[in-house]
């Protein structure tokens, strides 16, 4: 890949990102209107797009922003209203930036069509934007006095390699005023030892000019995450030219950062203070100079307890694959560890032994935050979905509000971005199917605006999403007859309400009267089980006919690591996940014969696979097996083994490509003993069990 | 510098035994060679692949090179090796590991001195081998390690394979249903 295409791709990246963010706040800004800090971020995402845009051969993204910037400058003074249509428009034009970045063959003309559309309707909010287009002048700033701005602009060391020139942000910040700037060459090396595409110069400038903080920090704003910038107003210019006390030489070093106070502090002592020179020249006495001192010192607190606290958060983009690379050598040190556990377990040596002892404890904490990075919030995804509500919505006729909460709730990456569709497909049901119209709403005597909850919550080792909609419910007669029809029960079948209701995740089912553009294209809610389930997840409905419906989704924190129980069948160990283990028993020995592969547990009949028999493993099952009775699709289901061994915290690995078609396994682990144990996919095992009639 | 190992590794050769037979594999796919370790096999998947083993915890499958080419079952000895090597699947760099009787010498051989492959009378498929070379008056047989490891030698053999140790009739209603 050319250096190009990679500035490509980073632009690609960075602009999708600022897409969502402008989608999230475009949708916020529907609710409150006024937020001068959403508009605020609105501009600065387009702002930004259109810069890099420009400057990565992107133009008809840039020029386009810059029509729809131009518009939202306005609201951002004060001269235009947000308001619905503005914010439809605005929306679209987010979309059509979307399609720009990745255009689609063949479909030029559509898109350069819907673009003059939108332009054409942004046109509307500011007839002079067109007249004049590019060079409409700076709305007119309040009048203000002349501020002084202390900048410091130090680039990263690749920042020519993005294609910027320092010196042109330097002259834009000259533009604005008077600029003195002091450049610091003391990290050039030697000429022998420089590399000509590196950046080794930063600059400490003072600027005084008219202009507010937020458009000197806009001259940065391009190459932001390239460099670091601080700009710092340190005088506003508000006050006379009298009063103006200017800053000490320590002051002024300690607010730059070059120097801490404490330095400074030291430094200080070892100068004379004016006190003790002028005590001792006997010229005031010295009681009055402590005087002095006590009331410099109480000004000074008290002038401290007005200086608001400053913290910095901080934050680093790192490629996801180096964080995979991460996780999976803390896997591999989680296994050595537990390896040299055992092997220490067998010596008497007490050093050794609290060695262990404390490599197991770092370990576990290096596990533990090692996988909490790859936790993300699982309310990045929400503002997706808000969209998708408001605009299906507005497809069916109908006034639906989404409330979210838990928006702060950390799910592994992986998870998030697998659980997408799913949701979207949930969503979207309770949409269609769910929540019913204004109208007949209204006649129920419910309020005609629709809600639908979508929160998530820890709740142990595991994430629940709810999906809770206050439409019609689940029918579960409608479902029953469609259910006895398809020949999914029997018509004799005594189910319970939410057996029927978890129906709707069978292949084949969809009680969807009419297909609409939404739902009801076949794709069913099975598709949307078996994708949780993928996940380690679990899929439920319960539902209050006439008052609405929830669908529960139960999610694992991370697929990295499961808790696992170790058994033994043959030679070889396998280990079935906890989460779905039962309860252990010995398999009687009257039902192992040759007959039905049933038991009978208190009473209830539990169907059993012999792994031995299902997988082909020779030799001669022990005297006495064992069964895991385990939990798969609401059903019990028995696995016969030789032998059950123990709990087993399981670090999962690929079995990689060529295994893939194997079915009823989801992996392997590494043992103590540094072998390889298979991790059974015990849903997937008892589906392949039953298809081929066993 | 890199042009020459480039031009030292195309012609240097992994050496190695299958049944008192001598067979090479260019050095360029050969990322190590271990001892034979444990090897956990993977149920329902053909019998020439034994299964896998932890490489600095990666599980990495192991083909019996032997099996595989109907010379029976490698037996496991002091000299047993695996031979990792990087083959592409469907594109894909993947790694794989080779069962052999034992491994001899990375043998240095000029182009000239390799024949291309006899058109019958060899042992295994005349598309696996790139050429013939000899060491003494023993001749080497020289694999092709993409052809003998790609993915329709691993996944038809596999549906064969499944055949043949699945009870009767399971295999195949498996095979419906996925």
């Amino acid at each position: 890949m050319s250096q190009d295409d990679m500035h490509r791709m980073a632009f690609r990246e960075e602009a999708a990102e600022l897409l969502g963010e402008l989608e999230a706040s475009l949708l916020a800004l529907e609710g409150q209107p006024g937020d001068q800090d959403l508009i605020n971020r609105v501009f600065r995402a387009m702002h930004t797009i259109k810069g890099s845009g420009a400057m990565f051969g992107f133009d008809d993204i840039a020029a386009f922003t810059h029509e729809v910037e131009t518009v939202f400058d306005k609201v951002r003074n004060g001269l235009l209203q947000v308001s619905k249509t503005l914010l439809d428009l605005t929306l679209s034009a987010r979309d059509h930036i979307k399609t720009l970045l990745d255009p689609a063959d063949g479909t030029e003309a559509a898109v350069e069509q819907e673009g003059r559309r939108i332009l054409e309707g942004l046109r509307q909010f500011s007839p002079e934007a067109c007249a004049e287009s590019r060079t409409s002048p700076p709305p007119p700033e309040p009048a203000r006095g002349v501020a002084t701005y202390r900048i410091r602009f130090r680039p990263g060391p690749h920042f020519y390699a993005t294609g910027n020139n320092p010196l042109h942000f330097l002259e834009d910040a000259a533009a604005l005023g008077t600029m003195r700037g002091y450049l610091h060459t003391e990290a050039i090396p030697c000429l022998e030892d420089i590399d000509p595409e590196t950046c080794h110069a930063w600059w400490d400038i003072v600027l005084g000019a008219k202009s507010s903080l937020s458009q000197v920090q806009d001259v940065f704003s391009f190459v932001e995450d390239d460099c670091e910038l601080t700009v710092d107003l340190i005088d506003d210019g508000e006050a006379g030219p009298d009063t103006g006390i200017s800053k000490r030489l320590g002051e002024i070093l300690v607010e730059r950062g070059d120097l801490t106070p404490d330095d400074l502090a030291q430094a200080l002592a070892a100068q004379k203070r004016l006190g003790t020179v002028l005590a001792d020249s006997g010229l005031v006495p010295k009681a009055k100079v402590e005087a002095a001192l006590v009331e410099q010192e109480a000004v000074r607190d008290i002038r401290k307890t007005r200086e608001p606290a400053v913290e910095t958060a901080s934050s680093i983009r790192v490629a996801a694959d180096k964080l995979d690379d991460l996780v999976d050598l803390v896997g591999e040190l989680v296994i050595v560890q537990s390896q040299i556990k055992q092997a220490v377990l067998g010596t008497n040596d007490p050093t050794l032994k609290s060695l262990a002892e404390h490599l197991e404890r770092l370990s576990d904490d290096l596990r533990d935050s090692t996988l909490g990075i790859r936790m993300l919030p699982i309310g990045s995804t929400f503002g997706r979905y808000r969209r998708l509500v408001r605009d299906l919505s507005a497809e069916l006729g109908k006034e639906i509000d989404l409330v979210t909460s838990g928006e702060e709730t950390e799910l592994d990456k992986t998870v998030i971005e697998r659980l997408g569709d799913p949701l979207v497909h949930l969503l979207r049901n309770s949409i269609d199917h769910g929540v019913e119209r204004p109208d007949e709403r209204r006649a129920k005597g419910k309020p005609p605006r629709g809600t639908v909850v979508l929160s998530a919550e820890h709740s142990g080792g595991s994430v629940v999403i709810r999906i809770v909609d206050d439409g019609r419910g689940l029918d579960p007669t409608a479902i029953r007859a469609k259910g006895v029809e398809r020949g999914l029960v029997p018509h004799d079948a005594e189910l319970s309400d939410k057996e029927l209701y978890n129906l709707i995740f069978l292949p084949g089912f969809s009680t969807a009267k009419a297909v609409t553009s939404v739902s009801g294209r076949g794709v069913g809610m099975d598709v949307v089980k078996r994708s949780i389930e993928s996940l380690r997840g679990a899929v439920d409905i319960d539902s209050d006919p006439g008052r609405g419906a929830t669908i529960t989704v139960r999610l694992p924190l991370t697929l990295a690591i499961i808790d696992g129980l170790q058994i033994q069948t043959g030679r070889e160990c396998y280990v079935a996940p906890l989460s779905l283990v039962e309860e252990c028993v010995d398999l009687p020995r009257d039902e192992a014969g040759e007959g039905d592969k049933i038991i009978n547990l208190r009473g209830e009949i539990v169907p059993y696979i012999r792994l031995r028999d299902f997988f082909g493993i020779d030799g001669r099952p022990p005297d006495v097996e064992q069964v895991v009775v385990s939990s798969v699709e609401g059903n019990r289901v028995g696995l016969v083994v030789d032998r059950v061994i123990g709990e087993h915290q399981t670090v999962i690995k690929s079995l990689g490509r060529l295994y893939r078609d194997v079915e009823g396994l989801a992996g392997a682990t590494i043992k103590g003993d540094g072998t390889m144990a298979l991790i059974l996919d015990v849903p997937g095992l008892v589906r392949a069990a039953v298809e081929s009639g066993n | 510098m890199a042009a020459d190992d480039a031009t030292l590794n195309d012609n240097q050769y992994l050496t190695f035994v299958l049944e008192n037979e001598l067979f090479a594999l260019n050095i360029g796919s050969v990322r190590e060679v271990l001892e034979l370790t444990s090897i956990t096999k993977v149920p329902r998947t053909p019998e020439f692949i034994r299964g896998v083993i932890n490489l600095r915890g990666r599980a990495v499958p192991v083909v019996d090179l032997r099996m595989k080419f109907g010379m029976g079952e490698t037996r496991r000895t002091v000299n047993t090796c695996i031979i990792i090597v990087e083959v592409e699947l469907d594109g894909e760099a993947t790694v794989l590991g080779a069962l052999a009787d034992s491994v001899q010498e990375v043998y240095e051989m000029e182009s000239s001195q390799i024949e291309p492959p006899p058109r019958m009378g060899t042992r295994i498929k005349a598309e696996f081998i790139t050429g013939m070379g000899k060491s003494g008056d023993r001749f080497i047989v020289i694999l092709d390690i993409n052809k003998v490891f790609s993915a329709e030698e691993l996944s038809l053999a596999a549906d064969a394979g499944r055949g043949q140790t699945m009870p009767e009739g399971r295999g195949v209603a498996v095979d419906a249903g996925a």
